[in-house]
């Protein structure tokens, strides 16, 4: 029984409101990945749940019990931090134990905890290491061992992967992915970094600004996205926007077109869309196929080709001057300057009211 | 690089020579000139020439005897008592100047203490020389910890967000810039034995039942008053850099240790500590030769007395060289300052070192 529970909860330094009304459920033995950009606010509510930062109003609740004035020890928490925090002057035997060194634990129960999180986490054979010996991964890799001795019901990561490099953030990725499976335990993750929230979380929260824009399942919010920023924030390259003229609202479709578009009819879900005004369409780059000039609905000229070997992404001018990136499958060739089309199926495409992107400056 | 070095960095070792001619002028060769004078019997000014005289200067200065005083006994050979049943021993002078004892001959009394009956006299053929001795070192070995204790218990204190924190960061400082000599003036009127500041408030404190001492004219005092007195003075130096030492440890490793539960103690035990291990070791290096080096103080304030009771190392050199114009025995004292320093760092060094 550990599912967490954030009701409403706001943090306030000085003047300044850093995070503003967070409701977030977490269920037991869930993954959940709190992803934005730098300054959203998701350290800071980490921080918070771990006990490190005072939660300035609403309620914390850890396993049904409100925690909102316990110590971080008592909260049944676990935390792995991006700089690993681990005390240079101890063995990593040292480091693992040191939760149990504080409690005053005995030799045995040491030696037989710290083995197993070893045995886990395939570490045995560093635990008489000293940190300095020890590669970043390796480093973090104590760190989690720290955590898991220390038995939690809610593991916190704090950006775990950020001062690794690229190769060795993919396969310690995958290590916390399946230790997750595991220990089957609740855990909490921080990242700026889409592809981690993608791939780990059960349950991804997306924040800006100090609020939670869309919580969903990663396939929810890459396919269903509630909004113009979750949509520009994930999948990569990021979606395609195209400043639209709403010519009329029919039901739960509208059709819009743009200098650069054929008229097309898209669904509206709901949101509050009005014939004549400008809106913005979002079309993510993989679902765009590039046909003959006269055949698309999007018409362009070719700027720049970038051939990745499993896919291609192409830069591309729209006939009104706004950019469009394209992603096609493979090796596609499409050389410079030529004009091209291409296609879409409005299922695949979103629309927001316009006021959305005034409110978010597009990046 | 050593050809790099020599060869084509003609410029470079030209700007490098007027430094490198002063540090020798000034630092590497009175040190070898040192070693070489304590081997003469040079003085300051003389009409004699000057001898070598080999160890000579050594033996004087360090030469030490120990020798056993029987109590004096009558023709029964009962123990010769005085009117307070205290017994009678022959005085120190009938050894130190009979030509039965030439091993004796020249030294003086450094201490006694009895033993059952008979009384064990030390001699010091330069007993002047080991008062300062003890006294210097004594002066290590309070100040030394003390200093360096008190100096951590401030950066603590003072390594905090507070309002105003930086006002009692420049007050703990402020001793430090100003000089020994004005710091070692003010104090000899703190201490005064009449009317000082110390008498003055203690007297206040204890409603007028503390009637004054005179702290650096009593030979049991005056010590401890110095000491007191250099601890306070440099405590601030000390502080900035465990400051700095503080400063350099991560406040993630807190917060993990937070996380874990640790109590302030625990912290302190755990992170703290650990992270100012090379710090530590620099302060006490520091302090320790600083202590060693005593002398502005001593000058200022009682120039070593009284009965000698703050003679130092440092002092004595000085007082020799320039003082009594004995440039042989000022540079002896200093080779065995420099020695013993030297052994000391080297102890620190290898007790604090790394371990694998």
């Amino acid at each position: 029984m550990a599912e967490v529970r954030l009701r409403n909860v706001r943090k306030s330094f000085g003047k300044a409101e850093v995070i503003k009304g967070v409701d977030i459920d977490i269920e037991d033995g869930e993954f959940v990945v709190f992803v934005g950009p730098s300054g959203c606010g998701k350290s800071t509510l980490l921080r918070m749940i771990a006990g490190l930062e005072d939660i300035t109003s609403g309620t914390l609740e850890i396993g049904g019990r409100v925690v909102n004035d316990i110590q971080p020890k008592e909260r049944g928490i676990a935390m792995v931090f991006q700089t690993y925090a681990i005390f240079p002057h101890m063995t990593v035997r040292e480091n693992m134990a040191f939760g149990l060194t504080i409690s005053g634990a005995g030799k045995e129960e040491k030696k037989t905890k710290v083995q197993e999180a070893a045995r886990i986490l395939q570490m045995e054979h560093l635990l008489d290491r000293r940190p300095s010996q020890l590669s970043g991964g390796q480093r973090q890799r104590v760190a989690i061992g720290r955590a898991i001795v220390r038995d939690p019901q809610v593991f916190l990561f704090d950006e775990p992967l950020s001062n690794l490099d690229a190769a060795l953030r993919m396969s310690m990725r995958m290590e916390i992915g399946k230790l997750h499976q595991t220990l089957g335990t609740s855990m909490i993750y921080v990242t700026h970094d889409q592809v981690e929230a993608m791939t780990l979380a059960d349950k991804i929260v997306v924040l800006r600004g100090g609020e939670v824009m869309q919580v969903g399942s990663p396939m929810e919010l890459y396919h269903e996205p509630a909004n113009l920023f979750v949509a520009g924030f994930l999948g990569a390259p990021s979606m395609n926007f195209v400043e639209v003229k709403v010519e009329g609202v029919q039901g739960h479709e509208a059709r819009v077109s743009a200098p650069a578009l054929e008229p097309i009819t898209v669904a509206t879900k709901g949101r509050p869309i009005v014939a004549g005004d400008t809106a913005i369409l979002g079309i993510r780059p993989q679902y765009l196929r590039p046909v003959a000039d006269a055949e698309g609905m999007l018409h362009g000229t070719v700027e720049l080709t970038e051939r990745l070997g499993s896919e291609t992404v192409v830069d591309v001018a729209l006939r009104d001057g706004s950019k469009l990136i394209a992603a096609l499958p493979e090796d596609t060739v499409l050389e410079r300057g030529r004009n091209v089309g291409f296609d879409f199926d409005p299922a695949q495409a979103h629309l927001f009211p316009r006021e959305e992107a005034m409110a978010d400056a597009p990046h | 690089m050593a050809s790099k070095l020599t060869q084509s960095n003609r410029a470079g070792w030209a700007f490098a020579l007027p430094g490198f001619g002063l540090i020798a002028a000034f630092i590497i060769l009175p040190f070898f000139f040192a070693f070489g004078l304590s081997l003469t019997d040079q003085r300051l000014v003389s009409p004699n020439a000057t001898q070598f005289v080999g160890l000579e200067n050594y033996r004087d200065m360090l030469g030490l005897g120990l020798v056993t005083l029987e109590p004096e006994r009558d023709e029964a050979g009962e123990i010769v008592r005085d009117e307070d049943g205290l017994p009678q021993y022959p005085r120190v002078r009938t050894i130190t100047r009979s030509d039965e004892y030439p091993q004796y001959s020249g030294m003086g009394e450094w201490f006694s203490w009895s033993s059952g009956d008979t009384v064990k006299v030390v001699l010091a053929s330069d007993v002047v020389f080991w008062r300062a001795l003890a006294n210097t070192l004594l002066f290590v070995l309070i100040v030394a910890p003390v200093q360096a204790a008190c100096a951590l218990g401030l950066a603590l204190l003072i390594n905090q967000r507070l309002r105003g924190i930086n006002v009692f960061r420049a007050l703990y400082f402020m001793p430090v810039v100003v000089s020994i000599v004005v710091v070692s003036l003010l104090w000899r009127f703190i201490y005064d034995g009449r009317d000082g500041l110390l008498n003055s408030m203690l007297g206040f404190l204890s409603f007028g039942a503390f009637e004054g001492h005179d702290w650096l004219g009593d030979p049991a005092t005056a010590l401890p008053a110095i000491m007191a007195m250099s601890i306070w003075q440099a405590v601030g130096f000390h502080m900035v850099i465990w400051l700095a030492g503080l400063q350099t440890i991560s406040p993630t490793l807190y917060e993990a240790a937070d996380i874990e539960g640790a109590s302030k103690w625990q912290r302190f035990r755990y992170v703290t500590w650990p992270g100012l291990r090379n710090t530590a070791v620099l302060i006490l290096i520091v302090i320790t030769m600083q202590a060693f080096a005593l002398f502005a103080q001593i000058d200022v304030m009682t120039n070593g007395g009284p009965l000698d009771s703050t003679q130092t190392l440092v002092f004595q050199a000085v007082e020799r060289g320039y003082g009594r114009q004995d440039i042989s025995g000022g540079s002896t004292i200093s080779v065995v300052l420099f020695l013993l320093v030297l052994t000391i760092s080297l102890i620190q060094r290898w007790l604090t070192r790394e371990r694998k």
